[in-house]
């Protein structure tokens, strides 16, 4: 029994490998971002009230804000990925039907980024 | 050690605690919470493509945006936009709360009960006040 035991004891931790960290640390940053960027669009529509057609083409037609806008629009992706994938891994539990469900997911959002990279650049 | 016959009488043993799951009876932090994931599945499933769609929509054409700038006006349409903005600002605010949360502020059970209590009344007053602007 006791032999057992300490055949069980090897370097290998069983919690500690640090597999969720950085996937914890990516949806915070992602929500700063976010946050930020959400704030400077409110306070756009607030300044501005309501726009144009040509207004709005224009403001979608500067670079600038082009790039600004996929790079929020990726962190929004990024952040659902990591926050679905946590809801999933908590009420989801048979492994089948969770994976595929977080593939689902997965490709959903790879969709997304394709159709904002179109909608951004046509 | 076993457990002997004897011992059957409530008092002694240690039961299981139970924990009402039940919504309406979740501490506040806890109703904060639930919502956050609901609002965060929601803002995933349904606003995402939603809101990219009417992107596509109103950059297509001068008729495409004064088509969806119509439909945004029909009342169930603004009903749907309303749920949508309380689901974004609710998911903010109580997501603010939890960035300060890991930053080691307000991890208290009264500082975490009343923060819980403002995450819930900005999320609603500021979908309030957007849902005045939008009408």
């Amino acid at each position: 029994m006791v032999s057992n035991l300490s055949a069980l004891k090897t370097d290998r931790q069983p919690v500690g490998a640090h597999y969720g960290w950085r996937e914890w640390l990516a949806q915070r940053i992602t929500a700063v971002i976010m946050a930020l960027f959400s704030i400077v669009i409110f306070g756009f529509f607030a300044v501005h009230g309501s726009v144009n057609y040509e207004q709005w083409k224009a403001l979608f037609g500067a670079p600038v804000v082009r790039v600004l806008a996929l790079l929020f629009l990726l962190s929004v992706y990024y952040h659902a990925w990591i926050g679905v994938r946590d809801v999933l891994m908590d009420y989801v539990k048979p492994v089948a039907v969770r994976l595929s469900l977080q593939v689902l997911v997965l490709l959903a959002l790879v969709g997304y980024t394709i159709w904002s990279v179109a909608i951004l650049w046509t | 050690m076993s457990a002997s016959p004897q011992t059957t009488s409530a008092k002694t043993k240690v039961r299981p605690k139970y924990y009402d799951l039940n919504l309406l009876n979740l501490p506040i932090p806890g109703i904060s919470s639930i919502f956050h994931r609901v609002t965060g599945m929601v803002m995933f499933m349904f606003m995402i493509p939603a809101a990219l769609y009417l992107l596509q929509g109103t950059l297509k054409s001068e008729s495409g945006f004064n088509f969806w700038t119509n439909v945004l006006n029909w009342l169930p349409v603004k009903l749907v936009l309303l749920g949508f903005v309380w689901a974004f600002m609710h998911h903010f605010f109580a997501g603010i709360r939890y960035l300060l949360l890991d930053l080691h502020i307000g991890v208290s059970k009264e500082a975490a009960r009343t923060s819980a209590i403002w995450v819930l009344v900005a999320g609603a007053v500021s979908t309030v006040l957007l849902g005045v602007k939008i009408w």
